[in-house]
């Protein structure tokens, strides 16, 4: 059984299709990367998923039950872990682990808020108040927070979102350790980076649809070949290379201050200029050729 | 149905307590406050008022001590004040700027549990510090009597009218500033013509019938009543006050419903 199973799913707010057509199913026991860029439909995906968000169209099924009518009984089963931190900031680290404990019904609290704390690093800091922790433990009792019922199915919505590097690598050590315990993961973001160390599959959203979805390297191998070329040069001669690539059949596309050739493998002698820096094709430019927004 | 089913009910109790144990986990942070200010508001208001204009205009109103009167009309103002305040500004925060709302909806509570867990919350709270005015019109001459044993229950189910009052309008504004409109086209007028400080038959005849549906003027009623005797009306106060609070619980949800669910 599919963990998460999503048919012809629309989601309208006015003039705006947010969700168009949705089809998305998540086995159990993998990681999914949503990955699409800023107003692809990710957010509002994963707000149909928790029930704050009622589709005008199609079929949601999360854990065996259908969406709306089902939706509290799986939430029940499901951890959510917020792009925001929404902690109480006031209140203290294991409260604040307590009462979420209590919203998810767990009978023994005092054991979730341990083993939260355990799995946040945080059993020190019990006591203090949120405010008085650094921005990674936030990170950290967030994420925790969400598992405080040890769910089946973890939504996680871009986690490490604005986060400095070290603080995101803390995450993502924690979201490998989650993955290694066989639990299903929704994760969306707009990273390409997390979507490829964590992810065990990923789908690329765009315009409310899915529009590729596979293993990393399947996808790169499939839409952007072995090896990329990346050019930096004048913007009179990058527009001149451009055209010379694209008129042989190559996809370009913009790398910041450079272009890109995608698939340079595959390119006539001198079409590539002796300058380039030659790499593997990465799911960077599999987002970039897709998607055709800048990755982040 | 599904291969999971349904298993889980509407307004289920624990949803509700768990709700409940968040604000308590709150308040343990800034009860302090909160009491003091609380506590200390319709004290001064008892004290200007009631020593103030009791010993210098007003001795007596249909009988009673000026202070005595306005201590126990005093209870209206703490419960409104206790209530409809807290829940405007409480919501709002909660919803727009600390996406608390989010989180807790992401856990097996609906919108429902939500805004009653929300309710009794305040109700609960604005009873209690209802009950201050009464206690401290005791020093004044004020005599305890049995029937003033049922004011934290008036105060409740009133609070409960005024906080739900407070989520809907929190779910209607579009802005915090717009609460100034709330504030002064409604708080103010209904805690003026309560009959706190004045008798209301002494109003024009509108005013006086305005003031009937005030559910501040019930309550200054019944907890004068308590205080000084209850009449057969009383029974009839307290359903106005119990409908209110009901009709105020369903628009509370329904505006929230509205503001939550996309």
């Amino acid at each position: 059984m599919a963990a998460i199973e999503l048919s012809e799913v629309v989601k309208r707010f006015g003039p705006i299709t947010a969700v168009d057509g949705l089809d998305l199913d998540v086995p159990e026991g993998i990681c999914l990367g949503l990955l699409g860029p800023n107003g692809a439909g990710k957010s509002t995906t994963m707000r149909l998923l928790t029930g704050q968000a009622l589709a005008d169209a199609g079929e949601l099924r999360v854990l065996g039950h259908e969406l709306p009518g089902e939706s509290k009984e799986a939430r029940a089963k499901m951890g959510v872990v917020p792009q925001l931190d929404n902690l109480d900031v006031d209140v203290t680290v294991e409260d604040n682990l307590a009462v979420y404990a209590r919203l998810y019904r767990v009978k023994d609290v005092g054991a979730a808020v341990d083993r939260c704390l355990d799995l946040a690093r945080l059993r020190e800091r019990r006591r203090d108040a949120v405010d008085e922790l650094s921005g990674g433990m936030r990170r950290r009792l967030l994420l925790a927070r969400g598992l405080v019922h040890e769910p089946k199915l973890v939504l996680l919505d871009e986690p490490t979102v604005g986060l400095d590097p070290q603080i995101r690598t803390e995450l993502w050590t924690l979201i490998g350790e989650l993955k290694s315990r066989g639990t299903t993961i929704l994760m969306s973001t707009h990273y390409i980076e997390e979507a490829e160390r964590l992810a065990d599959e990923v789908a690329v959203m765009t315009h409310g649809k899915i529009i590729a979805r596979g293993r990393p390297a399947e996808l790169i191998s499939e839409h952007a070949g072995r090896q990329t070329a990346e050019i930096y040069a004048a913007p009179d001669r990058l527009a001149e290379l451009r055209a010379e690539a694209e008129s042989t059949g190559l996809r370009v596309r913009p790398a910041g201050p450079a272009i890109a050739i995608v698939g340079s493998e595959q390119a006539d002698n001198g079409v590539v200029p002796e300058e380039a820096v030659v790499r593997a094709a990465t799911l960077e430019d599999v987002f970039v050729l897709l998607t055709g927004e800048e990755a982040e | 149905m599904s291969a999971g089913a349904r298993t889980m009910r509407r307004l289920e109790p624990a949803a509700i307590a768990g709700v409940m144990s968040r604000e308590v986990a709150n308040f343990r942070t800034y009860w302090k406050g909160t009491t003091f200010s609380s506590v200390l508001e319709p004290i001064v208001y008892l004290l200007a008022f009631g020593l103030g204009l009791g010993a210098t205009l007003v001795d007596e109103v249909d009988g009673v001590e000026y202070i005595q009167f306005v201590g126990t009309g005093m209870v209206a103002t703490a419960v409104i004040f206790s209530s409809a305040l807290p829940s405007m500004f409480g919501t709002f925060v909660k919803h727009r700027f600390q996406n608390t709302y989010e989180a807790i909806l992401a856990a097996p509570v609906d919108v429902e549990e939500l805004v009653t867990a929300e309710m009794l919350w305040i109700g609960l709270r604005a009873g209690f510090y209802g009950c201050f005015p009464l206690i401290v019109t005791f020093f004044f001459g004020l005599d305890p009597t049995w029937g003033m044993l049922l004011v934290p229950l008036f105060g409740l189910v009133t609070a409960l009218g005024f906080a739900g009052f407070g989520v809907a309008m929190a779910a209607t504004v579009a802005k915090i500033d717009q609460f100034n409109y709330v504030t002064a086209l409604f708080v103010t007028p209904l805690f003026l013509i309560a009959g706190t400080f004045f008798p209301i038959d002494g109003l024009p005849q509108g005013v006086q019938l305005v003031a009937q549906f005030n559910p501040l003027h019930q309550l200054v009623e019944l907890v004068r009543g308590g205080a000084f005797g209850y009449e057969a009306v009383d029974l009839a106060r307290f359903a106005g006050l119990v409908a209110f609070a009901v009709v105020m619980w369903r628009i509370a949800i329904s505006r929230m419903s509205k503001r939550l669910i996309d």
